[in-house]
This record gives structure tokens, C-alpha cells and sequence, in this order.
């Protein structure tokens, strides 16, 4: 076929090999330089006005040489940071079944009603009598979250997930003291399938971290950790849903269990949302728990943050909670910064992650009630039929319903060739985000699948279809395809050893050429 | 229900193809005691608008920087964000990405990490920084966790003009160590030389850059002493806008420089999320907590950059990691790292300009005021005024001209006489000539 200027309109003899470029770039995906590559002392992006004249009072302590940032103005900025993005996977792009992490929506009202002046433009010591809506949003929050958890208070200030846990902790630390058993209260028991961030939290905390052994079926060993029981123990960190995808069918036994030597429940929160509307910690026996914000309600992971970590606390708790607090007295909401009573202190400076509160609150409100029930419901309910569908090519870690994540092990990948890490890096070049793996540690070769509710049938069928198709090919002996993966994305499988073995963790100038001769 | 795309009829062919009656099957698990028989005690879905409209109504009971003119610092400052930083980090890539775990598909987020860590060490002056922490307040905890393992001393000395919220977090962490934390008093007029309070037990000393009261000392002979006695200096910036014009910390010989990025793209935001910086020299990096990216290369030999020395962190070494961060402040590091670019070395540079030029003209305006003394003899964009009586009362009578008047010494020490006639008043290049000319009528009139 030819055009009218008898300029062909079909691709013609095309060669499918690839080419070299002159630049390196291949199409839409551009090779980026560093930004520091990039700039020239002079250019800037922001236009200012110029400074009045004033007599310094710096103190003797202006700065004397040239910091050492590039200038570029806006289009080059601009450019740059886009280019950036496109060598990201993300959620609004695919399915990203990273367990554990729970990637779902995040739905853009938040990000707008986030951004309304009066909670972003408000400076957290502004005079209380100019703060009253964003006092209200965290009062608001902090009644949904205690009637989800069936909990009686919240500490709103901690930052992230892994801050949760140290509150908590802290929490529990500080009521043992003010009974007098601080000093003998030094064991904290922390199933070997937690996430990291709980040993190291009780460590950070100072006490010692007692592992308990997991059954066959993947779930807290319950008569070992009834042997492990006794006047020394603190707590019990468990995460439920726990991190092999299953509820932990003896909950209440170890709550009472652990209360029986007068020992703390901390529940790791990171799962709530397979349960969220569903089952109340509360009626499981939690004295705390955290809750990811940025899980179960759906704020934005950022790249990897911001987070936030509310905890929830029993009574017994409830006075160690960090300041500050927010108080409702007929209807109205105050922040409460100063007390004198049992608090264990001050966590962060100011008032928590606001801009986290106002996105999960209308998370929360979009949903109500019934969504976020319907949201676990869904989340659960793809999850097993992943499993369902892939439990005959792949082998799942256990039998039974999952929660609302698949767990499978490496055994279906036995001498093939393809590890795990392989067939992540397969994952890649089909499009996908990798599932979480060897994670967690109690299953071999793990592969840890969260779809959540976010995904369409057509969405998980593609998914289940192209994992089928992977599990086929690495037991047909197909290896390249998995061993020399990923070929499609921006980058080929990266020496991790070597960046550890000789970091280099920022730029430096290249040195000066060589004076000619 | 908006957001989730299952349909009736894809239940229940998905349950067909489990094999399962129901979904409530599927929680089968569950102690039947704790499973709910129906929806909790709150509001049903709502639609994007009436959402929207709850939200907003909250929203507007706030009476924000933005329609009054706002002179409050104290940790937390409002500067410009140029429109380019928000659209930008709102690009699904950024935002809706996770930590990068799978570096082949994360390379946008890790270069962008990889300047963010080189923008914060030369700001800083230190070799190296890290991927962020949560906030100026935090990291300055953890830098103080960090010197205790450096060090093996467990004896900490913080400056009386540390930020009392700083010093309040590291106090508490501190109380489950069994760490001494010597505590000075704040010096609103300016503090004197430390080097008297360390001993040979001493792990750190924790000053501020300019301090809470916005004084601008030079640390260096503090930083020897420190040293010499075998201890840490940890200096703490709370405004990273002033960097852009005084000597850096490094320069001055500290051992980590900790500060809240805030005042770069990020915002006010009622107090987060925020941004940790953390730096610090090359030969403590095996010891500093939190995500560090660094560079490599892919199988064809092409630079890339991954996540690096993670065998400090919780989730290869569990017990024994440097510090139990996971998430950090991804987001607001890319806000800060975009804001820099743009300002870029001329940009940064004239903003610091700016604002000291506006701080000096508003503590003259300010020092006019009959009764009112300025205590700063050096300062950057912030400093303290003693007022002729309790400055919260002063505060609320310029909230009702219309101004937000800086923050009073009794909000961030309660219960301390001698702060409640303190008033640390800031200013940066938000502030117009106008706005500090009718501040400083408006006190008059209010201390009148």
C-alpha cells in the first residue's frame, strides 16, 4: 500500500532484531540523565523577587562557598522528573500482587480533599481557635477506626506501620512499669512468620525476642507458645490475618493464654483489611494494634511513604498513649498537647500524619459501613480463587481458605532450574509487578500474592492465566525466559552485591580532565 | 460501590470455581463468637460528592495560613511550593508505587533517591545521607539511637535549645534504654559553650541549627571538644530553607546532621507528613538506620541504582537491625527533591536571601513596638521576642486582626513561667512588606 506521495502505509520487511540507538534511547522509555548532569550555575525554575537590601545578621555564619546544585529551569525539571515516573511500576498501571504491602486503588478525591487549605495550609501550632476542622477530621477518624476495631481509644501521632508497633510496645512497656514489673517483665514471644519490623520493634523496645515455632498448617504452634508462657513475658506480638495469608484459628486461646500470666495481646494490624467490617479485634482479645493507614484505608504508599500507623488500645492502655490526644466534648473536638497523667511522652513532634487522616477518613466515608465489608469480603474472596485456579500448576504453602492473600512455596519450580527470584523477574516482562518473596521466612521459596478488591474478573483471569502459562514453561524446561529476566523493563536484573560490596550512595563531580600537554 | 469492580454474577462464579457456598464460608476460620452478623454501628457508602461535601465542611471550620497572615515557625515553616511539585508527584508512577523492592521497574524512584541522598549531603555538607525518615523529630531520635551504638556510651547532653518536642521524642526513646539524657535549660537569649558538659561517658551532644529560638551559633570549637572526649556532635536543622545561607553543619565538624526537609515542597499540613533528613560521615554508614540507594549496574553493564546495605535493616536482620523503620516518607522526599531542583544553587540561594532580608525587616518592625525586646543578636529567618506580658493572650488578639503571630513560649514549654512571655515570630518570602508593616501595628494595638 502506498500513501498518495507514494509513501508506504504498511510496515513493510521490518526487521525484528534489536538496534542500537544513538542516545540509548528506545522509544517512548529514554534513558535519564542524573539531574546533576543535567543543570548550569545560573538557570533556575522559580522566579523570586529581589531581595531588599538589609544588613546581614547571620552571625558570621553566611555560607561561604557554592553548595553545589545544578539550574534548570521548569521545562527541563518537568522533563526530567517525568521521564523519571514512566521507568515506575504502579497500581493505576496493573495488577500489583505484592503480599503483605496491600496495593489497592487509591481513589483521587482523597488526593484532592487532602489538598484543601484548611488541612494542608495549616501550621501544626497555629492557635487552637484557628484549627477546629482538622481537629474535627482527626476526631472524626478516631471514632470510625474505634467502632471498626471495637477498641475504646486510638493514638493517632505515629507515622507508619513500624512506629505503630513502638507505640504499642511502649504502651504495654509503661503499664507493666506503673505495676511494678518493669524489671521483671523482659520477654517478648514473636511468631517466627512475623513481619521483621516486630522483633525489631521489641528489641528497639529492649526486651528479648522469643520466637514461636509455626504448626504444619501455618499457624502459631499453640502449645508451644503455651510453654514458652510465663511470669517474665510481656507480650505476644501476632500478627491475624498472620503473614502466611491465614487467620490464626486460636486467637482467643492465646489471648487468654497470654493474659493468664499477665502478659499484653499486640496485634500486628498490617492485614486488617481481609477482616475490616467484618471481625473486631476487640472481640478478639487485642490490647493493641496498629493500622496501616496506607493498607487497609488506602493512602497512596508514595514510593514507600508516607504512612501512618494509628494504634488502637484497650483500657488498660489507653492512659500511656503519646501525646497529644484529641478529646470530644459535646460534639466538639480539642487537641489535647500538655498532661501531667500516665502518658509515656511524645513520639514526634506535632500532630500525627494529617494529610494521611483526611484521605482514609474519605476513603472511609466513600465506603461506610457497608464497602468496607464489602472491600474484605472481595479482597478475600479473589484471593482464594487465585489460589483455586493456580493451586494445580503451582503448589500453595497450605491447604484450606486463604485469607486475602495466596501463599505458594517453590516445590512446583523442584528441579527445574527457576527460582523464585526467576520467576519474579518473569513477572516483569509479562507486565505484572512481582508477588512479595521468600517472605514469609517459614515457607520455602515463598511467593506471597495480595490481589486485594481493586481488581476486575478479566483483571485477575489475565493474571491467573499468565501465571498458569509461567509455571507450564519453567517445568518445561524454558529457562532462559526466567534465568535472563526481566528482558522488557528499563533494566536488566541489577548487581545488588556489587552496590553493597562498594556503595556508592550519592554523586560526585567527575575530576577535573587532565591539563593538556 | 465506585470502587470495587466485582460484580454479582463474578462473586459467584469466582465462588463456583473455589468451591465454597458462600464468602462467609470462606472466613470459616473466624471464632464464630467474634464474626459480625451485620454492618458496625456506622454511615453507609456515600457518593463522591456528598463525601466531598462532609469533608469540605470540616475543612472550612479552619482558619488557614492562606487567609490570615501567618508568621509561625517553630519547627515548621510556610514557603512557596511552585505548581510543578505537586503536579508532578502526583503522577501515578510516584504516587502509587510501593517501596522499591523489584529495582528493574522501580528505576524512576530510586534515581530520583539516589539525588535526593547527593542534594541532602551537599545542603548538609556530610558524605552521606539516606533515603529519608519520617520527620525532623524522629530522625533526630534515631541519630541519638545511632551514637549510642557508634559511641557504646549511653549519656546523651541536648542543648536547652534543642526544639523541646525533639528533645521530648529522643527523651522518651531514651527512657527504654536506660539512657542518660542530660537535659539543659532553654536559653532564650542564647545559649553558651556545651563543651563543659561532656565527659568520657558522654555518646552525643544534640544541638540546633539555627536553634528553636533562631540564634545562629558556630559550632565548631563544640564539635572538637565533642570529639576529643570521644563523643558525637548531632546538630539538628528544623528550617533546611537556611541552609541556604549559612555553613553547613558538616562544615563546621558534625558527625550527623539530622533536619526536617518540610520547608521544601512538602508543606505545612498540620504537621505531616513531614520529611527526615538524615546525614552523616561516610565511615558511620553501616550503623545509620533507614532505606539507602546507591548505584550498580544491570546485566548489560548500563548504571542503575538499587537498595542498598539492607543488612542493617529490620527486615533482613530482624532483632538485631539498626533501627525498626520500614516506610519512610517516599513522597515527600520526591516533593523536596523537585522543589531543590527547581530553585536549583541560584534559586535556594536568593530564597534564603529573601527570607533573612524579610525576618530582618519584620525584627525591626517588631523591636519598635513600645515594651517589645528582640533577643537575638543573630538570627536567619526566626526569632524570639520577650513581650511586657504573657505572649498566648497577645497571640489570640492578633488572630482576631487577622494574624497568625507567631507561636508563644507557653505552647511549646506549658507549665514554665519564664517562656510564657515568649513569642518566636518568623518570617519567610510568603510574607509581604505590607503584611509585616500591619503585623507590627496590630501588636502595638494589642499590647497597647
Amino acid at each position: 500500500m502506498m500513501n498518495r506521495q507514494g509513501r508506504p502505509s504498511t510496515p513493510g520487511e521490518a526487521s525484528s532484531g534489536a538496534v542500537d540507538t544513538v542516545l540509548g534511547h528506545r522509544g517512548l522509555d529514554h534513558e535519564e540523565a542524573l539531574i546533576f548532569e543535567q543543570g548550569q550555575a545560573g538557570r533556575s525554575g522559580v522566579d523570586l523577587p529581589e531581595v531588599p537590601a538589609v544588613t546581614s545578621r547571620l552571625g558570621n555564619l553566611a555560607r561561604k562557598g557554592p553548595i553545589g546544585l545544578p539550574g534548570l529551569s521548569e521545562p527541563q525539571v518537568v522533563r526530567h522528573y517525568v521521564r523519571l515516573s514512566r521507568r515506575n511500576y504502579a497500581i493505576d498501571m496493573g495488577l500489583y500482587p505484592l503480599g503483605s504491602c496491600t496495593m489497592k486503588h487509591n481513589p483521587r478525591l482523597n488526593e484532592k480533599l487532602a489538598r484543601l487549605p484548611g488541612f494542608a495550609d495549616l501550621h501544626p501550632l497555629a492557635p487552637l481557635s484557628t484549627t477546629e476542622g482538622a481537629v474535627e477530621v482527626m476526631g472524626v477518624l478516631a471514632h470510625w477506626l474505634k467502632v471498626l476495631t471495637g477498641m475504646p481509644a486510638v493514638a493517632l501521632t505515629p507515622k507508619a506501620g513500624a512506629h505503630g508497633e513502638l507505640c504499642g510496645i511502649m504502651a504495654i512497656r509503661a503499664a507493666h512499669v506503673a505495676r511494678g514489673e518493669g524489671e521483671t517483665r523482659k520477654r517478648i514471644l514473636v511468631p517466627e512468620s512475623a513481619h521483621g519490623t516486630n522483633p525489631a520493634t521489641a528489641a528497639y523496645c529492649g526486651f528479648t525476642v522469643d520466637p514461636v515455632p509455626a504448626t504444619a498448617e501455618g499457624r502459631v504452634d499453640l502449645a508451644a507458645l503455651k510453654a514458652k508462657l510465663g511470669p517474665d513475658v510481656a507480650a505476644i506480638m501476632l500478627t491475624n490475618p498472620n503473614t502466611c495469608g491465614l487467620f490464626e484459628r486460636d486467637i482467643r486461646e492465646i489471648a487468654e493464654a497470654v493474659h493468664g500470666v499477665g502478659g499484653y495481646f499486640y496485634c500486628d494490624g498490617a492485614n486488617f483489611n481481609a477482616i475490616v467490617g467484618r471481625v473486631r479485634p476487640g472481640d478478639l482479645g487485642v490490647d493493641a494494634m496498629h493500622i496501616n493507614l496506607h493498607k487497609t484505608f488506602s493512602t497512596p504508599h508514595g514510593g514507600g511513604g508516607p504512612g501512618a500507623g494509628p494504634v488502637v488500645l484497650s483500657a488498660a492502655l489507653a492512659p500511656f498513649a503519646p501525646l497529644p490526644w484529641v478529646v470530644e466534648k459535646d460534639g466538639r473536638f480539642a487537641l489535647v498537647e500538655d498532661d501531667k497523667g500516665q502518658s509515656f511522652g511524645r513520639m514526634a513532634a506535632f500532630n500525627g500524619q494529617m494529610g494521611m487522616f483526611s484521605r482514609a477518613l474519605a476513603y472511609m466515608m466513600s465506603h461506610g459501613a457497608d464497602g468496607l465489608a464489602q472491600a474484605a469480603s472481595d479482597a478475600v474472596l479473589s484471593a482464594n480463587y487465585i489460589q483455586a485456579r493456580l493451586s494445580d500448576v503451582m503448589t500453595a504453602a497450605f491447604d484450606g481458605p486463604c485469607m486475602h492473600e495466596a501463599l505458594f512455596d517453590d516445590r512446583f519450580l523442584k528441579d527445574t532450574g527457576v527460582t523464585t527470584l526467576d520467576f519474579a523477574k518473569a513477572m516483569i516482562d509479562e507486565g505484572y509487578h512481582p508477588m512479595t518473596m521468600y517472605f514469609p521466612l517459614v515457607v520455602h521459596g515463598a511467593m506471597l500474592i495480595e490481589p486485594t478488591e481493586s481488581e476486575s474478573k478479566e483483571s485477575l483471569d489475565e493474571f491467573i492465566a499468565v501465571m498458569r502459562r509461567l509455571a507450564e514453561a519453567a517445568r518445561a524446561g524454558e529457562v532462559d525466559r526466567f534465568t535472563g529476566a526481566p528482558h522488557y523493563a528499563p533494566r536488566r536484573r541489577l548487581d545488588e552485591t556489587l552496590a553493597a560490596r562498594k556503595p556508592v550512595l550519592r554523586w560526585t563531580p567527575p575530576a577535573p580532565a587532565q591539563a593538556a600537554e | 460501590m465506585r470502587y470495587l469492580p466485582l460484580t454479582g454474577d463474578d462473586r459467584a462464579e469466582m465462588l463456583a470455581a473455589i468451591g465454597a457456598p458462600s464468602v462467609d464460608d470462606l472466613f470459616r476460620d473466624v471464632p464464630e463468637a467474634a464474626r459480625l452478623s451485620g454492618p458496625v454501628d456506622l454511615p453507609r457508602h456515600l457518593g463522591e460528592f456528598e463525601v466531598e461535601q462532609a469533608i469540605s465542611a470540616m475543612a472550612a471550620k479552619s482558619r488557614h495560613s492562606g487567609v490570615m497572615a501567618s508568621f509561625l515557625g517553630a519547627g515548621a515553616y510556610r514557603h512557596h511550593i511552585p505548581a510543578a511539585v505537586d503536579h508532578l508527584i502526583q503522577r501515578s508512577e510516584f504516587l502509587t508505587s510501593y517501596t522499591p523492592y523489584q529495582p528493574e521497574i522501580a528505576q524512576g524512584t530510586l534515581q530520583y533517591l539516589f539525588e535526593f541522598q547527593t542534594q541532602v549531603a551537599l545542603l548538609t555538607g556530610m558524605e552521606v545521607a539516606n533515603a529519608s525518615m519520617y520527620d525532623g523529630s524522629t530522625a533526630c531520635a534515631e541519630a541519638v539511637e545511632m551514637a549510642r551504638r557508634v559511641t557504646g556510651r549511653h549519656r546523651v547532653v541536648l542543648s536547652g535549645n534543642l526544639h523541646p518536642h525533639y528533645a521530648e521524642v529522643i527523651r522518651t526513646l531514651a527512657a527504654l534504654h536506660g539512657t542518660e539524657v542530660v537535659s539543659k535549660p532553654a536559653a532564650p537569649g542564647g545559649e553558651g559553650d556545651l563543651s563543659g558538659d561532656v565527659d568520657g561517658g558522654t555518646a552525643c551532644v544534640v544541638v540546633q541549627y539555627p536553634d528553636v529560638f533562631g540564634h545562629v551559633t558556630d559550632f565548631t570549637a563544640l564539635a572538637k571538644a565533642v570529639q576529643g572526649a570521644g563523643a558525637l556532635l548531632i546538630v539538628a536543622v528544623t528550617e533546611v530553607v537556611a541552609l541556604g545561607a549559612l555553613v553547613p553543619p558538616g562544615a563546621m565538624g558534625a558527625d550527623i546532621v539530622v533536619g526536617e526537609g518540610q520547608g521544601l515542597g512538602v508543606g505545612l499540613q498540620y504537621g505531616g507528613p513531614y520529611l527526615g533528613l538524615f546525614a552523616a560521615r561516610a565511615k558511620f554508614v553501616r550503623q545509620m538506620p533507614g532505606r539507602l540507594c546507591g548505584e550498580t549496574v544491570d546485566a548489560t553493564g548500563r548504571r542503575g541504582f538499587v537498595l542498598t546495605l539492607s543488612t542493617r535493616e529490620q527486615h533482613i536482620r530482624r532483632e538485631k537491625a539498626t533501627s525498626n523503620i520500614c516506610t519512610n516518607s517516599g513522597l515527600c522526599s520526591l516533593a523536596f527533591t523537585i522543589h531543590l531542583s527547581l530553585l536549583g544553587e541560584a534559586g535556594l540561594v536568593k530564597l534564603a536571601a529573601l527570607n533573612h532580608a524579610r525576618a530582618v525587616t519584620l525584627a525591626d518592625a517588631l523591636a519598635g513596638v513600645p515594651g517589645v525586646k528582640l533577643l537575638n543578636q543573630s538570627f536567619f529567618n526566626e526569632f524570639t521576642l520577650r513581650l511586657p506580658k504573657a505572649a498566648a493572650p497577645v497571640v489570640e488578639g492578633l488572630v482576631a486582626r487577622g494574624i497568625l503571630g507567631g507561636v508563644p513560649g507557653a505552647r511549646l514549654w506549658p507549665g514554665d513561667p519564664a517562656a510564657d512571655d515568649l513569642l518566636i515570630v518568623a518570617a519567610t518570602e510568603t510574607n509581604s512588606e505590607a503584611e509585616i508593616a500591619a503585623f507590627a501595628k496590630a501588636l502595638a494595638e494589642v499590647l497597647a
